[in-house]
C-alpha cells in the first residue's frame, strides 16, 4: 500500500541492506509519525457506524428483542437482528471444507456464549449509535451454562483420535520405571491482547465489496467475504496495509465482519464497526484454557523410559478448535515409550483460537516443568538432564532433523547466563528478603511452509515495486522483501518500495505460524531473479541496448548499475537502459509453486491451509529449537515475582535480518512473561462471563516488568526448511518462557506452581 | 447520543453553584469520570469543568503543613522537592499510582474522588445489581470474582476495595480535605459503606474541595509508601502501606508511628491498633510482625480475596522494617 522513504531507514553500512544485514524497519518512522494509515483509519464520504449489542447470558434463547427505542433514537439508519439481517450463505472454513449449513446468521438466536453478538445498531455518527445500543431491550430464556474446564457439567469431552501419538508400551514401562514424577498443569484462557481493535470499514460498490480490515489473511478472508454474499472472489478487495498485532487473532473474517458487511448492503452505505475493548475479548477466541498430565517414568541415571501424557483444552458448544498439547512432548526428548491423547470439552465460550504458538505453547508448559520435576527427583542438574535425553533424531515422525541446533543453544545460553554458578538446591539463593531462583526450559516450533507469490517492477527511472498481498503486523516483512529484492536484483535497498496488504495484489497465503518470512522470501527472490533475468536478456539482445554489441553472455546488476562482469564495455544505470530500450517498466511474477499447478490449486494454496506442507514431508523433521535460561526474585513475604535475567539461544536457521529477528523474539519472551506471571481471563462462575475484559484488569507486563533480555541466534541456514534457509522467528521464543519461569520460581522458594499465571497468593 | 451540558467555571463560587445542580459532575484531569462514563456508569447532565480554575493548584510547602491546591497534578505533587523531603510517602504514594501519562492528567482532588474497580460497579450492561451504582439493587460481586475486594471495612451491601494510594498516606497522617465551608479528617471523609454503599464520601451537593492539608510531623518526615502489586507499574495494589516513624533518641524505641493501609479496605484505612501496640517498644523484627498482624482485625475474606488478610501485615511490617533500617 505504501511507499516508504527508505532513506531515513536505511543505515550507514551496505551490508545492512542485504538479506541477513541489520536493516532497521522501513516501515518504522512512517509509524513513528503518525504517517501510516491503518485501515480503521480510512476516511470515507457518508461513512456510517455500527455498534453491537452483545448477551448478557451465556446460554439460552434469545426469546424476544425490543429496539423500537433504538430505532427511533436521533441518527439511527438500522436496527439489525436476527430477524431484520440479509440472509448470508454458508462460507466454508479455513481447511477448505465447505459449510454444513447453506445460510449463516452473524447474530444469534441461541445464545452459547456471554457477549455473542444479537442486535447491531448503524447510526449516522459512532455516538449515536453507541447511545441507541443502550436501548435495545432483550429477553432471553437462559439454560444453564458450562462455564470452563472445571464446571462439574463439563465431563470428560471428546476424543480427538487424530491427536493421538503412540509408541512402545508406554503405560506398562511407566509402571516398570525406577523414578516416576506424574504431575496436572493448566492454563488458563489467555487473550491475544493486541492493541489495535478488532474492526472493519465495508462498503459496496455493485457487486463489488470493498474492506478495510486489520487482517493476517487477505486472501483468505477475501474468499469468506465472497462466499457470504454469493459474489466471485475477484469482487472482494480487501485492504489492511498495516496491523497493529494480531497475534493469530486477525487471520478470519467474523461475525462481527458478516454484521458491518451486510449492513452497508442493506444500507447502500459504508459501515464501520470496530470491537471495543470488552467485546474483543468476547467476539473471536483467545488461547484456549488447558489442562495435562504429564507422567514420566526414567532410570536412576536419568534416561526417560516412558512419557504418558494426557491433555484437554476447551472448545466451544459450537465450534472446534483443538489446541495440539502433544506437539513438543512427543518431540523433545528420547523415549523408548510414548503415549499422548487430547480431549475437547465443549464450555459456552467463543470459540477459541490461534494464539502465538497454539498447541507448542502449553505443550511446552507441561512437558518442560515435568523435565525439571523429574530432575529434581533425581538430584540432576535441568541441563545436563536434558543432554541425557537429547532427541538425536525425531522420536515420533522417526525422521531425521533437518537441523537442530538445541545443544548448540544450550550451550551457548548456559556460557552467557552463568547456569554452571547454579547451586541447586531450591530456596538456597537470596539476596536480601528476595529468594532467586534461576530456570530453564527448552522450546521448539515446526517449520511450516506453503507457497506465496509476488510481483517485482523495475521501473523506468531505475526503482524497484515489489507487491505482494501478505502482510506486516510488526514482524518486518517490509523490510524483509525490500532487503530480499535490493539483494537479488542489485540495486539499493532505497529504491525499492513494498507495496502489501491489498488483496488485489499477487496473492499470499496466511500469516500464521511463523511460516511468512520464509514463503514470501522465496517469492519474491524467485520474481527477483525474473525480473533481473529479463533485464540482461533485454539488455544482451535488445538492437538499442549498448551491451547488445558486447558479445558477452552475461552482465551484472550491482548498486543499481548494469556492466559487463568483465569489466569492458559502458556501464550505466537501470533507468539509463531503460531510457535506452525505451521501455517503461519490466515486470515479473513469481511464484514457489511448481509450474503444473492448476488454477484450482493455486485459488486453493491461497484462500485455504489446506495445502500447507507437512514439517515431516520428505525424509526431515524441521523445526525451530531455542533454550532459555531466566532468573527470578520472589519476595518472601509477598510472593511477588520480578523476571531480573532473561538469557535465550535460538535456533532459527538463517536469519533474513537479525535485528527484526531479535525483536520478534523478545516480543516472544515478554508475551511469555506474561503468561508466566500476569494473565489469565477470568470468568464469573455465576454468568459465565469474563470479569476482566479491559486493558486495566487482564494483565500484560509493562516495560518495568521486562529486565534486559539477551537472545543468542545459534541457528544455521537450513536448505531444506526454505528457500533462503531460515526456519521460523514469530512464535518461536514465547514456547518454553513460561515453564523456564515456573522452574525458576520452584528453584527460589521450593515451590512448585503447576497453574498458570503464578500469581502473589499462589506462593504466600 | 447521550447529550450533557458542559459548563466551564472560571472561580469556586462558580463551581459550587453549578455543582448544585442534579446531575452535575464535576471534570478535573477526567481520567476517572471519562472513563466511568464509557463504562455507562457517570452519566451527567451538566459536567461542570473546573481544570481552568486559577489558583487551585498551588503546592504550598513548610515543615508545619503542606497544602494541595485539589487541582495540583499528581506528577507534579509527587515531583515536589519539599513534599519529597517532608513527606516522603505522599511522594511515593503519587508515583506509585497509575501510569506517567494518567499522572499527568489527573488532579489529586480527583485522585480522592476516583470510584472502586470492582468490575461489577463498571459493568452495569452485564450486572444491573450493584448497591454502589443502584441503591438497594444488590451486590454482584459476593458470590463473584472477588480477588481484588476488601477485607475490611465491608458490610452486607458492598465489599468494594478503595483503590487510590495517595488517600492512605493522607489519613496515616491526619490530613484534612478543605471543602470551603467545612474541613473534615480524610479519614472522617471517606465512609465505609454500611447499609450505603452509594455514599462513598462526606461530601455535600455544591461542594468543591479546594485543597488539602498535611500537618508536619517527624513520622511524615520519615515515612514510606510501600505498594505490593501484581506487576511492577501501572497496577492498583492488592496491599499497600503508608508508614511514618519517630524514634527517640536510643534510636530503637518507637515515640510515635502512623500506619494507614491500602488496597485491602473499602475505604483509606487507618489501623491505631498496631501503632498502639508499637508506640513505646523497641523496633525488633518479631515484635514488629506480631503488631501488624493486629490490623486484620474483623477482617473478613470472599474466597479469592482470602490471601489479602495474610499479605497486608506483611506489608506493615516490611514498610516499619524499611523505616526502622534506614535510621
Ligand atoms: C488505568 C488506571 C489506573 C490507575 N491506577 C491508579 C493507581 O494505581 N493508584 C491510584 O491512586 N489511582 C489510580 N488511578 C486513578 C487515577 O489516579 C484517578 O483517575 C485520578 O487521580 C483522578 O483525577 P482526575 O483529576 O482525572 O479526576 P476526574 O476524572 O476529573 O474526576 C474524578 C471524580 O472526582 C470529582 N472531582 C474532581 N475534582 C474534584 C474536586 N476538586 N472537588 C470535588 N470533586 C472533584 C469528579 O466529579 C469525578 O467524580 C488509575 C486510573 C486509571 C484509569
Ligand atoms: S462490591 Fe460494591 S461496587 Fe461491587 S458490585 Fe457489590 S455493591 Fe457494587
Amino acid at each position: 500500500m505504501t511507499v516508504h522513504d527508505m532513506k531515513h531507514a536505511a543505515s550507514d553500512s551496505a551490508r545492512l541492506e542485504a538479506v541477513g544485514g541489520r536493516l532497521s524497519r522501513v516501515d518504522g518512522p512512517a509509524k513513528i509519525t503518525g504517517a501510516a494509515k491503518y485501515a480503521l483509519e480510512q476516511q470515507l464520504e457518508g461513512l456510517t457506524h455500527a455498534v453491537l449489542v452483545g448477551a448478557t447470558i451465556a446460554a439460552g434463547k434469545v426469546s424476544a428483542i425490543d429496539s423500537r427505542a433504538a430505532e427511533t433514537a436521533p441518527g439511527v439508519l438500522a436496527v439489525l437482528t436476527p430477524d431484520t439481517i440479509m440472509e448470508l450463505k454458508g462460507a466454508s472454513d479455513w481447511l477448505g471444507n465447505p459449510s454444513p449449513q447453506p445460510t449463516y446468521n452473524p447474530l444469534a438466536r441461541e445464545v452459547t456464549y456471554s457477549g455473542q453478538h444479537i442486535a447491531a445498531v448503524v447510526a449516522e455518527t459512532f455516538e449515536q449509535a453507541v447511545a441507541a445500543a443502550a436501548l435495545v431491550k432483550v429477553w432471553y430464556d437462559e439454560t444453564p451454562a458450562i462455564v470452563d474446564l472445571s464446571d462439574g457439567k463439563a465431563g470428560d469431552g471428546i476424543p480427538i483420535d487424530a491427536m493421538t501419538k503412540e509408541w512402545g508400551d508406554a503405560e506398562a514401562a511407566f509402571a516398570a520405571a525406577p523414578v516416576r514424577i506424574c504431575a496436572a498443569y493448566n492454563t488458563p484462557r489467555e487473550f491475544q491482547a493486541a492493541m489495535e481493535p478488532h474492526g472493519l470499514i465495508a462498503r459496496w460498490e455493485g457487486d463489488a465489496l470493498t474492506i478495510w480490515e486489520p487482517s493476517q489473511w487477505l486472501d483468505g478472508m477475501a474468499r469468506t467475504y465472497a462466499e457470504w454474499f454469493g459474489v466471485p472472489f475477484e469482487n472482494v478487495r480487501l485492504v489492511s496495509p498495516y496491523i497493529g498485532g494480531g497475534f493469530g487473532s486477525k487471520a478470519l473474517a467474523l461475525a462481527h465482519s458478516a454484521v458491518a458487511a451486510a449492513a452497508a448492503k442493506m444500507l447502500g452505505r459504508p459501515v464501520k464497526l470496530v470491537l471495543n475493548r470488552p467485546q474483543n475479548f468476547t467476539s473471536y477466541g483467545g488461547r484456549a484454557a488447558t489442562r495435562q498430565t504429564v507422567a514420566i517414568g526414567a532410570d536412576r541415571d536419568g534416561r526417560i523410559q516412558s512419557i504418558v501424557h494426557r491433555g484437554v483444552n476447551e472448545t466451544a458448544v459450537d465450534g472446534m478448535w483443538v489446541e495440539p498439547l502433544g506437539s513438543v512432548t512427543s518431540i523433545m526428548y528420547a523415549t523408548p515409550n510414548f503415549s499422548s491423547k487430547q480431549n475437547v470439552v465443549r464450555v459456552n465460550t467463543v470459540v477459541p483460537g490461534a494464539k502465538r504458538a497454539p498447541g507448542e505453547n502449553p505443550s511446552a508448559f507441561g512437558i518442560e516443568c515435568a523435565i525439571d520435576e523429574l530432575a529434581h527427583e533425581l538430584g540432576i542438574d535441568p541441563l545436563e538432564m536434558r543432554l541425557i535425553n537429547y532427541a538425536e533424531q525425531d522420536p515420533h515422525a522417526k525422521k531425521a532433523w533437518s537441523t537442530r541446533q538445541l545443544r548448540e543453544a544450550f550451550a551457548a545460553g548456559a556460557e552467557a547466563f552463568g547456569w554452571a554458578k547454579r547451586s541447586p538446591q531450591p530456596r538456597s539463593m537470596r539476596d536480601g528478603r528476595q529468594l532467586i531462583g534461576w530456570g530453564m526450559a527448552a522450546g521448539t516450533y515446526p517449520v511450516r511452509r506453503a507457497h506465496g507469490e509476488a510481483v517485482v517492477k523495475l521501473l523506468a527511472d531505475g526503482s524497484v515495486v515489489v507487491e505482494s498481498s501478505s502482510i506486516d503486523m510488526g514482524q518486518g516483512t517490509y523490510t524483509i522483501l525490500a532487503q530480499t529484492a535490493a539483494e537479488t536484483l542489485g540495486v539499493p535497498v532505497e529504491n525499492v518500495s513494498v507495496k502489501l496488504g491489498d488483496s488485489h495484489f499477487a496473492r499470499a497465503g496466511v500469516t500464521g505460524g511463523s511460516r511468512l518470512a520464509g514463503v514470501m522470501t522465496g517469492a519474491v527472490y524467485k520474481a527477483a531473479g525474473q525480473a533481473l533475468d529479463e533485464l540482461i536478456g533485454l539488455a544482451l539482445s535488445d538492437p538499442r541496448s549498448p551491451f547488445q554489441k558486447l558479445q558477452a553472455n552475461t552482465l551484472q546488476v550491482r548498486d543499481g548499475r548494469i556492466a559487463s562482469s568483465r569489466g569492458e564495455g559502458p556501464e550505466l544505470s537501470i533507468a539509463e537502459f531503460m531510457a535506452a530500450v525505451g521501455r517503461e517498466q519490466i515486470e515479473a511474477k513469481g511464484d514457489t509453486l511448481p509450474a503444473s499447478t492448476t488454477a484450482e490449486e493455486r485459488y486453493a494454496n491461497y484462500t485455504t491451509i489446506a495445502k500447507s506442507i507437512p514439517h515431516t514431508e520428505g525424509d526431515w523433521s524441521r523445526h525451530s529449537w531455542c533454550a532459555h535460561f531466566v532468573e527470578v526474585r520472589v519476595d518472601e513475604d509477598f510472593g511477588t515475582v520480578r523476571v531480573s535475567r532473561v538469557v535465550s539461544a535460538l535456533d532459527s536457521g538463517r536469519l533474513y535480518n537479525p535485528k527484526l529477528a531479535e525483536s520478534q523474539w523478545k516480543g516472544g519472551i515478554i508475551m511469555g512473561i506474561g503468561q508466566a506471571l500476569l494473565e489469565e481471563g477470568i470468568v464469573d462462575r455465576r454468568h459465565g462471563r469474563i470479569v476482566n475484559g479491559n486493558f486495566a484488569d487482564y494483565m500484560l507486563p509493562t516495560n518495568a516488568d521486562i529486565p534486559d533480555i539477551q537472545t543468542i541466534s545459534v541457528g544455521i541456514p537450513d536448505p531444506h526448511s526454505s528457500a533462503l534457509g531460515g526456519k521460523g522467528v514469530g512464535e518461536l521464543a514465547i514456547v518454553g518462557i513460561a515453564p523456564a519461569i515456573a522452574n525458576a520460581v520452584f528453584h527460589a522458594t521450593g515451590k512448585r506452581v503447576r497453574d498458570l499465571p503464578i500469581t502473589l497468593e499462589k506462593l504466600i | 447520543m447521550r447529550d450533557f451540558s458542559y459548563l466551564r467555571a472560571d472561580s469556586i463560587e462558580a463551581a459550587r453553584n453549578a455543582a448544585a445542580l442534579p446531575g452535575a459532575m464535576l471534570l478535573a484531569g477526567g481520567t476517572t469520570l471519562i472513563d466511568l462514563a464509557k463504562c455507562g456508569v457517570a452519566e451527567p447532565s451538566t459536567v461542570i469543568d473546573i481544570s481552568h480554575i486559577e489558583g487551585l493548584n498551588a503546592v504550598d510547602v513548610t515543615a508545619d503543613r503542606a497544602v494541595i491546591g485539589a487541582l495540583a497534578r499528581m506528577s507534579h505533587v509527587a515531583d515536589n522537592p519539599q513534599v519529597r523531603n517532608l513527606f516522603p510517602a505522599v511522594s511515593e504514594a503519587l508515583w506509585q499510582a497509575a501510569s506517567a501519562q494518567l499522572r499527568n492528567m489527573a488532579t489529586v482532588g480527583g485522585n480522592l474522588m476516583q470510584r472502586t474497580r470492582c468490575p461489577y460497579f463498571r459493568d452495569p450492561a452485564n450486572f444491573p445489581a450493584c448497591n454502589k451504582r443502584a441503591p438497594g439493587s444488590g451486590c454482584s460481586a459476593i458470590g463473584g470474582v472477588t480477588r481484588g475486594h476488601a477485607v475490611l471495612g465491608v458490610s452486607e451491601a458492598c465489599i468494594a476495595t478503595y483503590p487510590g494510594d495517595l488517600a492512605v498516606a493522607l489519613v496515616a497522617f491526619d490530613a484534612e480535605v478543605d471543602l470551603g465551608e467545612r474541613k473534615l479528617k480524610v479519614e472522617d471523609f471517606f465512609l465505609a459503606p454500611g447499609a450505603t454503599a452509594e455514599q462513598e464520601h462526606d461530601i455535600r451537593p455544591g461542594e468543591v474541595i479546594t485543597a488539602i492539608e498535611i500537618p508536619g510531623s517527624a513520622a511524615a518526615r520519615r515515612s514510606t509508601y510501600l505498594k505490593v502489586r501484581d506487576r511492577q507499574s501501572y497496577e492498583f495494589a492488592a496491599a499497600s502501606a503508608a508508614v511514618g516513624l519517630e524514634l527517640e533518641s536510643d534510636g530503637r524505641t518507637v515515640r510515635d508511628i502512623r500506619v494507614a493501609l491500602g488496597g485491602v479496605a473499602t475505604k483509606p484505612w487507618r489501623v491505631r491498633a498496631v501503632e498502639d501496640a508499637l508506640r513505646g517498644k523497641a523496633l525488633d523484627e518479631a515484635i514488629v510482625r506480631e503488631a501488624s498482624e493486629l490490623a486484620m482485625e474483623g477482617a473478613v475474606d470472599h474466597g479469592a480475596n482470602h490471601y489479602k488478610i495474610a499479605l497486608a501485615p506483611r506489608v506493615i511490617a516490611r514498610a516499619i522494617l524499611k523505616l526502622g533500617e534506614t535510621a
